[in-house]
């Protein structure tokens, strides 16, 4: 297990400075012309691009413009420096900002996708094919239907101005309960999809040899299911929703820019717009290693949940 | 090379959200009285800087409002009046002697004194620092020993350093007192001077003559209405509280907190739900509801910004104005103002807009009247191109309108017309720069300064900052001229109104839309008036209680 963790930290290493060279290389062949970008329509003084191009080595260009300007990222990122924003901002500090509400956010999506997602899923997989079975079927197939960009702003409208039952907006340092229905429209779409992972895979199990091993030495349904059949079931998703922690994080772009919540998605679809090279591979790098601990959480809570599974 | 702001309104909305009157709640419940303590909430965008001489665009423009006090303001003519200055005479219109009112204070106690004035000045136009309105300064003599090229455009080398580090044509006379001496005349100049790059920076502002201190601009002092309380919360919101040392109009709110919105259905949802106080620009889509949701409390005025569709005038299918004029009498402006913007803007038959002096209703005469049979006849006559392409930037929101335009050309003129996209608009300038076959292109203005000859000089003269369709005529350029070193402002605006007229007679742009401002506010607020750059006037704003 011990060696098993020690290669895939290796490996991690590699994954990371090859993504972001990718990721770097698509920005640095995707930028147009970032100065203009980041002024918008009003046009550039001579003096502010001399002084732009300048800070940020705009003027290197071509291949050997390309790898000049990915070492000195890489050079600076091993020196603990993400840069500097074209927005002349330090990028830690607009991440380390922006980290701490995202990750709450996604949180509580994860947290709604567990709680009400795998419930559901264990109940209908349960009893597969009765009413409640049916319902949720109906219920996430709307839901998986309806884009976030449609999802969010109904709930904003609905639940946030007509009713009044949350604050339609969550700002910069929301409480819990600001951050809740945000957290509830991100988790969603992970809700119907742990749902139906989980309802698939406990209605399978439920047909097992072990399950009726179990049943004819007359253990009681809730050992059976709450110990056996769940251990089993929950394989597929732990690694599912261990995916989409880090997809939570990344993907809350709409559903921060819905209720005002400047946080890493914001960041990142802000960087892209202004072609903020830096802003966006200094944010995609931390995803990346986001994702990677992620995955390897996924693999080891495998050994854990399935001792059958080992890694040599 | 300078430039003026060039934008479009739709493009980055940047809008300012008043305060919520937070402490009024629990004293007379409602009684609609004024609360002198109370904040209010200002929703705006990110700004993207804090220091006045790097500020160009509105939000960061609305948050110094109520940092700091401009030399001049302007009254409901649009004509400056000295707010900080007690006076700013000239015989010749070179030379300038400005006299500051005493009393003014910056936040930290310091004096406002005409060196707090010609540091900031000399910090904004030294090339070096890359200040986006240092282009403001190149007027004063001296300007040009503070720049420096680079030898080899944006090559490798780096730029020498600039002759001087101030403007030869900045003089203390004494703690109160400071001359502007011009490089040539021009008779608008105190005009100029209400605009955010011209504000003072105390001694406090540098770590050394000529650099700012470090950190500076998050907690940036002026010498307004209002000092900053606590420092600029990036993407969240920057707050202000009254500066009770103020000898100015004293504002009848405690302060104000700008509230920073990535969106602005986000800061509707919170205006509508009193969450929010001052949404400055009501997003597109919740033009059809909003006078059902806030009733009264949605209001509109006369904003600055002017919308066009350019010629290139190098290409040889526009190049007869005949053919351009005919183009024009077959958009039916009304009908699209109705249809794609829900009357949240005006029809612009003037190449000026009204908000500056000198404008005249409908100087683009016949050109601009709608008349599809004269324009088919016309444009048919002329030997106008069977396909015409109308570009635009993607990612401004002005796809609609472009395809109403286009199919309007197709029905009256018979043509074959499309909208075509670039992704950004630095794409579109830069393949109009290249001379490449754009068609016919979308362009919008936003006045620095209410003077005509912000609207004329930097799109028509051949020089002209943003004049990227090529349009020449020494004519008009004369004009402009004349205007500029005119003896008195009247006489200025004769000169340019003749010039005005050139542009009628030679049509390179299509005026199409004058902007307003659509703003709504919370039941928390009155008294809410937004001027012509979009800013909420912050000394009118109450609180209701």
């Amino acid at each position: 297990m011990f060696r098993y963790i020690v290669r895939r930290l290796l490996q991690m290493v590699l994954a990371f400075f090859g993504t972001t060279l990718i990721v770097y290389a698509l920005m640095f062949a995707g930028q147009g012309d970032p100065i203009q970008a980041l002024a918008g329509e009003r046009p550039v003084t001579p003096a502010q691009r001399a002084y732009l191009t300048e800070t940020f080595h705009l003027d290197k260009t071509g291949v050997g413009g390309f790898f000049y300007r990915y070492f000195d990222y890489i050079g600076n990122l091993l020196r603990g420096d993400l840069g500097m924003s074209l927005t002349q901002r330090k990028i830690s500090d607009m991440i380390s900002t922006a980290w701490p509400v995202t990750l709450k956010l996604a949180l509580i999506g994860i947290a709604v996708a567990i709680i009400f997602g795998v419930t559901a899923g264990v109940i209908a997989g349960i009893r597969r094919g009765g009413f409640f079975d049916n319902a949720t079927l109906l219920l996430t197939l709307l839901v998986l239907g309806i884009p976030t960009i449609v999802l969010a702003p109904l709930a904003q409208y609905f639940l946030g101005v007509k009713l009044g039952w949350f604050p339609p907006t969550a700002g910069a340092q929301p409480s819990f309960y600001a951050l809740l229905l945000p957290g509830i429209v991100l988790g969603s779409l992970s809700l119907a999809t742990a749902l139906r992972l989980t309802r698939t895979s406990v209605a399978e199990n439920m047909r097992s040899d072990y399950v009726r091993t179990a049943k004819s030495k007359g253990l009681r349904r809730r050992r059976i299911v709450g110990v056996h059949v769940l251990r089993n079931s929950l394989i597929p998703v732990v690694t599912f929703l261990g995916v989409e922690l880090g997809n939570l994080m990344s993907g809350a772009i709409i559903t921060e820019g819905v209720f005002n919540i400047p946080g890493i998605g914001f960041n990142l679809f802000r960087g892209i717009r202004t072609e903020d090279g830096p802003l966006v591979v200094g944010i995609v790098s931390i995803l990346v290693v986001v994702y990677l601990v992620c995955n390897l959480v996924v693999d080891v809570l495998y050994a854990v949940l399935d001792p059958r599974i080992r890694y040599v | 090379m300078q430039v003026r702001r060039l934008a479009a309104w739709a493009a980055v909305p940047l809008v300012a959200t008043l305060g919520l009157a937070a402490c009024g709640s629990g004293d007379d419940g409602g009684s609609g009285e004024s609360n002198p303590n109370a904040t209010v909430s200002i929703q705006i965008g990110e700004p993207q800087h804090l220091i006045p001489t790097n500020t160009t665009e509105t939000s960061g423009n609305q948050v110094l409002s109520a940092l700091f006090t401009p030399l001049v303001d302007y009254d409901a003519q649009n004509k400056p009046y000295e707010v900080q200055a007690e006076s700013i005479q000239s015989t010749d219109n070179t030379t300038w002697t400005i006299k500051l009112k005493d009393g003014y204070t910056f936040h930290n106690g310091e004096k406002v004194t005409s060196d707090s004035y010609i540091n900031a000045w000399n910090y904004g136009a030294y090339a070096p620092n890359g200040q986006g309105a240092s282009y403001f300064f190149e007027k004063i003599a001296g300007y040009t020993d503070l720049q420096a090229t680079d030898p080899d455009g944006d090559g490798p080398q780096k730029a020498p350093e600039p002759k001087a580090n101030t403007m030869s044509g900045l003089k203390k006379v004494d703690d109160l007192t400071f001359t502007v001496t011009l490089s040539a005349p021009y008779s608008e100049f105190k005009t100029m001077l209400g605009y955010n790059a011209f504000y003072p920076l105390p001694n406090a502002a540098f770590s050394a003559p000529g650099v700012i201190k470090d950190g500076f601009e998050d907690a940036i002092i002026g010498d307004g209405p209002f000092k900053i309380k606590g420092t600029w919360q990036h993407d969240a919101k920057v707050e202000v509280e009254r500066y009770d040392a103020f000898p100015g109009e004293k504002p009848k709110v405690g302060g104000v907190e700008f509230r920073i919105y990535q969106q602005l259905t986000a800061a509707y949802a919170d205006v509508i739900s009193d969450n929010l106080d001052v949404v400055p620009t009501i997003p597109t889509e919740n033009l059809t509801s909003v006078a059902s949701d806030l009733g009264d409390r949605f209001q509109q005025s006369p904003a600055s910004s002017f919308q066009f569709l350019a010629f290139p005038t190098f290409d040889p299918a526009y190049s007869k104005p005949e053919v351009r004029k005919a183009i024009s009498e077959a958009i039916d402006r009304d009908e699209i103002i109705k249809s794609v913007f829900k009357d949240s803007q005006q029809s612009a038959r003037s190449f000026v807009s009204p908000v500056v002096a000198g404008y005249r209703d409908n100087t683009c005469g016949a050109a601009c009247e709608f008349n599809p049979t004269k324009a088919k006849s016309e444009y048919a006559a002329a030997g106008g191109p069977a396909k015409i392409t109308i570009s635009y930037n993607g990612d401004g929101g002005h796809k609609d309108w472009v395809d109403a335009t286009c199919n309007q050309l197709k029905t009256n003129l018979g043509v074959d017309c499309v909208g075509a996209a670039e992704p950004k608009f630095a794409d579109l300038l830069d393949k109009v720069e290249k001379k490449q076959p754009v068609g016919m292109f979308r362009l919008g203005w936003i006045m620095d300064y209410p003077s005509m000859e912000n609207y004329l000089g930097p799109l028509y003269t051949t020089n002209g900052s943003s004049n990227y369709y090529g349009y020449s005529n020494p004519q008009f350029d004369a004009l402009v001229k004349e205007g500029v070193s005119a003896g008195t402002p009247d006489e200025a605006i004769k000169k340019y109104q003749a010039a005005e007229d050139i542009l009628a007679n030679d049509l390179p742009v299509i005026p199409l839309r004058f902007g307003q401002n659509n703003f709504g506010y919370s039941s928390k607020v009155k008294n809410v008036e937004i001027d012509l750059f979009q800013r909420v006037n912050l000394t009118k704003i109450e609180a209701v209680s």
